[in-house]
């Protein structure tokens, strides 16, 4: 029972679902400071995800593909930013176009190039970026207690471990910079920002492109490390827990780590129990699967606590009061 | 004012939302090029699948059947300033509703069933359209962030009631037993019933005329009723709506049980009329087609009608010409619509300007 | 080192338009180092415009920027900075989540880290708060400290990036008087300092207490100047005001009968608890209209809003014909009894500019059954209506079929005054009737409310134009800062009233 809720297997695969989820968090995080809506972050990490499992395939190399995956994750992104900024168009209408710009070309373009119907080929090891055993710490796997830390710790991608060292970076630039703070300001107020004599659209684009890159490993990570291929909507709804978790942590960066492990940890549940019984009881996993949303909305209705967002957020700027 | 630089009505509502239209089918076409097809080949093999056949056009008909429900949905709700994105889920809980009528009632003769059912569909989308009207307009939500989470927790939730409830003993696929005694008859079936005649197989039913009657309904409570008035001054203009003594709260409550409940007549259309049973993911992506109809349609019912065919051949031609080639899949139309929405909703503006530069050269 | 005599700031030839409208014509305007520099003017005079114009946030059409002697070309914010001025803008430039220390830094970091401009920050703010009484906590949250504490901080803002000289708008319509006389002493520190303070305001007594020097705005020009010593609140008010040849306006004496409305010590509290109408009292009876005057942003509007029951009052009580309304908050009831209201701001209240014409013409009124039976609205109804009514109010063009926006100002304002009117109220509020409206336009609107007055209706008129409230009012009461300033006849000559309106009584005055 406690190796089901606590095992090492649990917790490592509780790390495993909430890469992505941090990475686009993240780049939500970014882009909603600064003030820009971003709902298109499911739609960035798809096409991200086929585009380095499309690039792994032809080219068999992996840093190629997380190239190449954060390019066209930041084209998608660009095309949000000119509509959100340079357009003022509304923010939320040109997410949604992404997400099914991305959805519809991933699966087009895929089966015109791999005619498997959408998928992509299955990729060997090498064009994948597979788990990292940190020595020393891979040689404690069975000790006991001491093993399931290790086991969290150790065995994990590259992709992994730079997701989660951008937590304290993002915390980090957000307090400590000059970047941050200007961005801070221009998604509370972007009036202050231009009286400031700083240019607001500049700004903006600059979160919106951190957000770009960010989804690229996201998208990276799901299609070559989490699995080893593409398959159609195989981001499954990341993008929008992403956004939940954005919301639970109130727009804060470290709160945002704790979401989205919360939120990868039901995932990881929401697989393990299914078909568990306790005696004849069995536990609906969806339940499981829909408490991050539930939570999110009760939350947001301030029953429970209390979630702000940016107060420009969702607004294009003009300059006139 | 009629300050200079203002482009005529016709340009307005006419000529913008054509030329974003035609800029959003040639990147569509741009996309087939780089597949290396065809793209005046491919739209000449969508036109022939969709309207060169009794079968095209029943499932044209049948697809723009959803899409004018779920279109209208998401417009009602424009009409009052509100993004609902939430149809998707909204049709697919109005699906129990239409289901449980459907099947607890099925002693009871059809034209007693069907009017139940048909209310309970509407009841059921309403119910899961007011809640998140509610939370925005007494709690603060956000309706866009409330409905996406709401499509979510609908999902699961239908996943778990179709499996645990509906699905019969020893049935693999999960889906609800048949409703048999009361559904809505196909014009296939009722041709074969009553005139002994054999059509082409497809699903079109009854429904379609039915949703006709309620894009006129809408349009009668948009701009008929003293609701729709109060609708769409809240839409146009909320300090102006609460000079005239209107609730914006209420109004907002009020939207979307409206919106929710049209969303969940898409229930009729897909339960009762052509699958007789509660489906898995029945849905499949209508509610967010009817986000792209809405725009297209500028939020008017006729518009929304038109663009519903649109799209309804658009996705009966894109299933012929995944059959003619395979090289170009299916999810070409989800391309088509992703940039619709992007042309017609957020670079609305985009040509504007260019526009009416090319504009006032010529009249000057 | 330019010689101490140069001007800090010289506009030369100033001209700027909006639209049809000259907000600036050939202003200028020169400023002496270190002093206090006053520029006083009704609404609409055009001295937020020039300001703005001065710190970049608008380029003029027209004319020169000189700083110390040098021309020099201002096209942003960030130029202005660099040029040495500042500026305090009447709605706040802060950031509410920021501490005041993160305001004050953003936009002069100096450096891709904050820490270290945090950290000059921090002392050079003890500094400032030694010199010019200007304690702040620096880590306090922004959005949390009292409005007096905020305007500190923006001042703040502007000497830490070095402003030599600071331009304040209208800087006390938010404070409290205490607040308001701690910051004139900080003001008179800061010229004592050298440096140079521009101060945008409507009210004379400010001039009066702390300006060394003063100009006077009027319809975009600069009508005269004067030092503050050489002059008196009397003088100022007849620059300011003007001697205006009062429009003619056919009226018989009042015979005003029972009383319709009784407000009863109204207050009105914003959300930071300030009280924009304070304790205000007054009746309006049948046959005669009530005038309001008094600056823009003294309260009226919201008076207007509780009268009509849009905003619920926080004390005090409102009679409509022997009923307190007061805490209703429900205008559709009031309409019923029959109170009409022709609001303030035509473009984003009286009509709904994407409606047509006939639609904006039962705006607040679409309950009525003769619109259409129950849940219906009866299209033809509302077109016959709207017909019939632009016949009678002359509006042009005569199609109800138009959208909203495209009428005229004045045609627009027709169009709502006679769906007021023509319910047939016992009491028409009315905000502002004129504003932005033709002069044709005015004469008939003037009419017509005389004559509603003379079928013994009760009118309450609110104007920001003092001859309009003196050529169609029988009683004035003058608002300012929320409070009732007196009552006063209609004959009452411009330069009183003028006093009144900008917070002078008589008392003061003597």
């Amino acid at each position: 029972m406690l190796e089901l809720f606590f095992g090492a297997e649990t917790l490592a695969s509780t790390v495993r679902l909430s890469v992505p989820l941090i990475l686009a968090c993240l780049a939500g995080l970014w882009s909603e400071r600064s003030g820009i809506v971003d709902i298109g972050l499911e739609g960035k990490m798809l096409i991200a995800a086929f585009a380095a499992a499309s690039t792994a395939a032809f080219s068999g190399n992996a840093l190629l593909a997380l190239l190449i995956a954060i390019m066209v994750s930041l084209g998608f992104s660009l095309v949000h930013g000119y509509a959100s900024i340079n357009q003022r168009g509304n923010q939320v209408v040109s997410g949604v176009a992404i997400n099914m710009l991305a959805a519809g070309l991933a699966v087009v373009l895929g089966n015109e190039w791999f005619r498997e119907g959408g998928r992509t080929p299955a990729l060997s090891s090498d064009a994948r970026f597979m788990p990292i055993d940190i020595p020393g710490i891979s040689s404690l796997y069975d000790v006991p207690l001491i093993g399931v830390l290790a086991r969290i710790i150790s065995g994990h991608s590259l992709l992994t471990y730079i997701a989660v060292a951008l937590v304290p970076v993002t915390a980090w630039a957000l307090s400590r910079t000059r970047f941050g703070l200007r961005l801070r300001a221009v998604g509370e107020n972007p009036h202050a920002v231009d009286t400031a004599g700083i240019s607001v659209a500049r700004l903006r684009y600059q979160a919106v492109i951190i957000a770009g890159v960010l989804c690229g490993i996201a998208g990276t990570y799901i299609s070559t490390s989490l699995s080893a291929s593409f398959v159609r909507d195989m981001t499954a709804g990341r993008g929008f827990m992403a956004l939940a978790a954005l919301i639970f942590a109130n727009w804060r960066a470290w709160p945002a780590l704790w979401a989205c492990l919360l939120f990868g940890y039901l995932q990881a549940m929401g697989t393990r129990l299914q078909g568990v019984k306790f005696g004849t009881f069995e536990i609906p996993v969806q339940f499981i699967n829909m408490l991050p949303y539930v939570m999110t909305v009760v939350l947001l209705a301030g029953f429970i606590g209390k979630s702000v967002p940016p107060r420009a957020s969702g607004i294009p700027y003009t300059k006139d009061r | 004012m009629s300050a200079k630089g203002e482009l005529p009505g016709w340009v307005d509502v006419g000529l913008i939302p054509l030329l974003n239209l035609f800029v959003a089918l040639l990147i569509s076409g741009v996309v087939v090029l780089i597949i290396g097809e065809n793209p005046l080949e491919a739209m000449w093999i969508m036109l022939k699948g969709a309207v060169g056949s009794i079968k095209g056009w029943g499932y044209l008909l049948y697809y723009a059947t959803n899409f004018i429900f779920t279109g209208l949905a998401v417009a009602v709700a424009f009409h009052a300033g509100l993004f609902n994105i939430g149809g998707e889920g909204q049709a697919y809980i109005a699906g129990l509703g239409a289901t449980i009528a459907g099947l607890s009632l099925e002693f009871l003769p059809w034209p007693i069933v069907i009017p139940i059912a048909v209310l309970a569909s509407a009841l059921f989308g309403a119910f899961w359209g007011f809640v998140p009207g509610y939370l925005q307009a007494r709690r603060g939500s956000h309706i866009v962030i409330t409905t996406i989470m709401f499509n979510f927790i609908a999902s699961s939730l239908m996943v778990y009631l179709i499996n645990y409830w509906f699905r019969p003993v020893g049935n693999m696929a999960v889906e609800s037993r048949e409703i048999s005694g009361a559904y809505i008859m196909s014009f296939r079936e009722m041709a074969r019933v009553f005139f002994d005649y054999r059509m082409p197989s497809t699903p079109l039913n009854p429904t379609f005329f039915f949703a006709l009657f309620i894009a006129w309904a809408v349009w009668y409570l948009l701009w008929r009723t003293k609701l729709g008035y109060e609708i769409r001054a809240v839409g146009a203009n909320t300090d102006a709506a609460v000079y005239a003594g209107i609730r914006p709260q209420r109004i907002i409550m009020i939207t979307m049980a409206i919106s929710g409940g049209i969303a969940g007549l898409l229930a009729v259309n897909e339960v009762l009329g052509a699958q007789h049973r509660l489906v898995l993911e029945y849905v499949q992506g209508a509610g967010f087609v009817g986000i792209a109809v809405a725009l297209m349609g500028r939020s008017h019912p006729v518009g929304i009608v038109l663009a519903a065919l649109l799209f309804g051949l658009l996705y009966q031609g894109g299933t012929e010409l995944s059959f003619a080639k395979p090289e170009i899949n299916r999810d070409m139309i989800v391309v088509i619509q992703g940039l619709v929405i992007l042309f017609m909703g957020a670079l609305e503006q985009t040509f504007r300007p260019w526009l009416s530069a090319l504009f006032f050269k010529v009249e000057d | 080192m330019t010689d101490a005599r140069t001007p800090a700031i010289e506009l030369i030839g100033i001209d700027k338009r909006f639209g049809a409208v000259h907000a600036n014509k050939d202003v200028n305007l020169t400023i002496g180092r270190g002093s206090i520099h006053g520029i006083i003017g009704e609404n609409g005079a055009g001295k937020s415009t020039l300001m703005s114009i001065l710190f970049g946030f608008y380029s003029a059409d027209k004319g020169e920027i000189r700083v110390k002697g040098e021309t020099v070309k201002i096209r942003s914010s960030s130029d202005a900075i660099a040029h040495g001025i500042g500026m305090v803008h009447q709605h706040f430039m802060l950031v509410d989540t920021f501490t005041v220390l993160e305001n004050v830094v953003l936009g002069a970091e100096g450096g891709s880290l904050i820490g270290p401009a945090l950290a000059k920050a921090r002392e050079s703010l003890k500094h400032l708060a030694e010199e010019y009484e200007m304690d702040v906590d620096p880590d306090a949250i922004v959005g949390e400290l009292p409005v007096g504490l905020q305007q500190r901080v923006e001042i703040l803002k502007a000497l830490f990036k070095g402003a030599e000289t600071l331009i304040l708008d209208e800087p006390t319509g938010v404070l409290t008087p205490d607040e308001a006389d701690h910051l004139f002493r900080i003001l008179g520190q800061l010229r004592d300092q050298g440096k140079t303070v521009i101060l945008i305001t409507h009210k004379l007594r400010e001039i009066m207490a702390i300006t060394d020097r003063v100009t006077v705005m009027r319809r975009g020009e600069v009508v005269a100047n004067f030092e503050t010593a050489k002059t008196n609140v009397g003088e100022l008010a007849e620059a300011m005001v003007g001697r205006r040849v009062l429009l003619h306006v056919e009226k018989r004496p009042s015979q005003p009968g029972e009383v319709v409305l009784d407000v009863r010590h109204v207050t009105w509290k914003d959300r930071k608890g300030i009280a924009r109408v304070d304790d205000v009292s007054f009746t309006v009876r049948k046959g005669e209209i009530v005038g309001i005057a008094g600056v823009s942003g003294n309260g009226q509007s919201e008076l207007l809003d509780v009268i009509s029951g849009i905003t619920r009052p926080t004390s005090g009580e409102v009679f409509f014909e022997g009923k307190n309304i007061g805490m209703m908050g429900d205008p559709q009831y009031l309409r019923r009894e029959g109170l009409a209201h022709v609001p303030e701001d035509r473009q984003h209240r009286g009509l709904i500019t994407s409606f047509d014409a006939a639609e904006s013409a039962i705006l607040g009124w679409h309950f009525e059954e003769s619109l259409g039976k129950g849940f219906r609205l009866d299209r033809d109804a509302v077109v016959q209506r709207c017909t019939r009514e632009m016949a009678d109010f002359d509006v042009r063009p005569g199609n109800p079929l138009l959208k909203s926006a495209k009428f005229s100002g004045g045609n627009q304002q027709k169009i709502i005054l006679a769906r007021e009117i023509e319910r047939d109220p016992d009491l028409l509020i009315v905000g502002q009737p004129t504003r932005g409206v033709d002069i044709g336009a005015i004469e008939f609107i003037h009419k017509r409310l005389i004559a509603l007055r003379d079928e013994g209706k009760a009118i309450l008129l609110v104007s920001v134009e003092l001859d309009e409230i003196r050529s169609l009012s029988d009683r004035i009461i003058v608002m300012f800062a929320g409070k009732v300033m007196g009552e006063r006849e209609p004959g009452t000559n411009e330069r009183e009233l003028g006093l009144l309106m900008a917070g002078v009584t008589a008392k003061d005055a003597a």
